[in-house]
């Protein structure tokens, strides 16, 4: 019974290569090292998939395929008319979370998307990047967006403020949404391993539980991602086209 | 160019490729074709018949995990702003109590937002406008020829 639980060990940041530059400290951590390997998987299933492009796809051109195809539909559908320039962006930002999200899965790695600082930073550059482009496309006009129709002018001194509260919320929302459920599902996870650990004979049932949970877990891990992108096609879509 | 294949293989899922010729040899498209229609006889019916209460079930399930956190985050982002402005101002505790309510009022919007659908966006836009706006992907590939 010596066996303590630590359910939030697994979320310790450490250095592997200690790197100073002035004051700063950017020394490559294991939570770099998982994003990596993340962008070394990816690149490698799309050039590898898309090296011999047959007209009859194999099994890994299949698969690239899919996957182009499920986020070209997501932006058709959800961004809009004109919103296809952004597809490498929202691909990239998908693809990103999704491997994160199901590299964290396999056991003695790392969650990179269980940081908030990490599903801020790419909330972050969603919002910004929205609101610029918003910006660049409508000029003044933009702030139109929070401005609701058909209200009368008493009111507007109300809603205006909820708008504009509501719109600065989303990365926030967004980062918070991801951060959340892979932190939850990890903690969950090193939990029920804790008591499988502890119980002795009695672990099929704490092992039991884990394994619906690494089911319930891979589910997160894509819908989350898939939420994160089609979320950045509606915001997108926001800023393309007013209403 | 990377366009064009995947065309192909959404293609095949509805239609059996036709032989080249009788007499030659059969061409491998056919043949896979045809043992697709085989295995997809053997499953009994089309599987698409399943596939819109799959994807239901799919949106439900984030629009669950979605409004569960939409409320609570706009709430504590307004109460955390107010707070900081009356820090900053010195207006304590004004700034708390009024940003606390819109708060508020804006996490009830993206809840209602979010209930009435995931593509209702910020800014009110009336459901019959969003329902217009769907046919963009028609027009989309219009502009692409």
């Amino acid at each position: 019974m010596a066996i303590e639980l630590q359910p939030l060990e697994q979320f310790t940041i450490e250095r592997l290569i200690p790197l100073h530059i002035g004051r700063l400290d950017v020394s490559y951590t294991n939570s770099a090292l998982f994003m990596t390997i993340a962008v070394v998987l990816i690149s490698a299933l799309m050039l590898l998939g898309t090296r011999r492009a047959a007209l009859v796809p194999g099994r890994w051109q299949s698969v690239a395929e899919m996957m182009y195809e499920f986020v070209a539909d997501m932006v058709d559908t959800n961004a809009g008319h004109g919103a296809r320039d952004f597809f490498p962006f929202v691909f990239t930002l998908f693809l990103f979370i999704l491997f994160s999200n199901l590299i964290g899965l396999v056991p003695y790695s790392f969650t990179v998307t269980s940081h908030i600082i990490v599903t801020f930073a790419l909330a972050a550059i969603v919002f910004i990047g929205v609101t610029i482009v918003g910006i660049v496309r409508h000029g003044f006009h933009f702030l139109r967006l929070f401005v609701p129709e058909g209200v009368p002018i008493v009111l507007l001194f109300l809603l205006v403020p909820i708008e504009l509260l509501s719109y600065f919320i989303r990365p926030f929302t967004l980062s918070i949404r991801l951060f959340a459920n892979m932190l939850a599902g990890h903690t969950m996870l090193a939990i029920f391993g804790g008591f499988a650990a502890s119980v002795g004979f009695l672990a099929f049932f704490p092992l039991a539980i884990n394994i619906a949970l690494v089911g319930l877990e891979l589910l997160v891990a894509v819908l989350q991602a898939y939420v994160f992108a089609i979320l950045t096609c509606l915001y997108l879509r926001d800023a393309l086209h007013l209403h | 160019m990377v366009r064009a294949v995947p065309a192909v293989a959404a293609g095949m899922s509805g239609i059996a490729l036709p032989k080249m010729s009788d007499s030659g040899p059969p061409d491998p498209l056919a043949r896979l074709g045809e043992r697709l229609d085989k295995a997809r006889a053997r499953r009994g019916n089309d599987p698409s018949v399943s596939e819109p209460d799959n994807a239901a079930l799919q949106q439900g399930a984030g629009l669950g995990f979605r409004i569960g956190i939409e409320f609570v985050v706009a709430v504590v982002v307004g109460t955390g702003l107010g707070w900081a402005i009356d820090r900053w101002l010195g207006t304590r505790p004004w700034g708390t109590i009024v940003l606390f309510f819109l708060g508020v009022g804006a996490g009830m919007l993206s809840v209602y937002r979010a209930v009435a659908g995931m593509k209702i966006p910020v800014g009110s836009r009336t459901l019959d406008k969003i329902g217009s706006s769907r046919s963009a992907k028609d027009k989309w590939d219009d502009d692409e020829e």
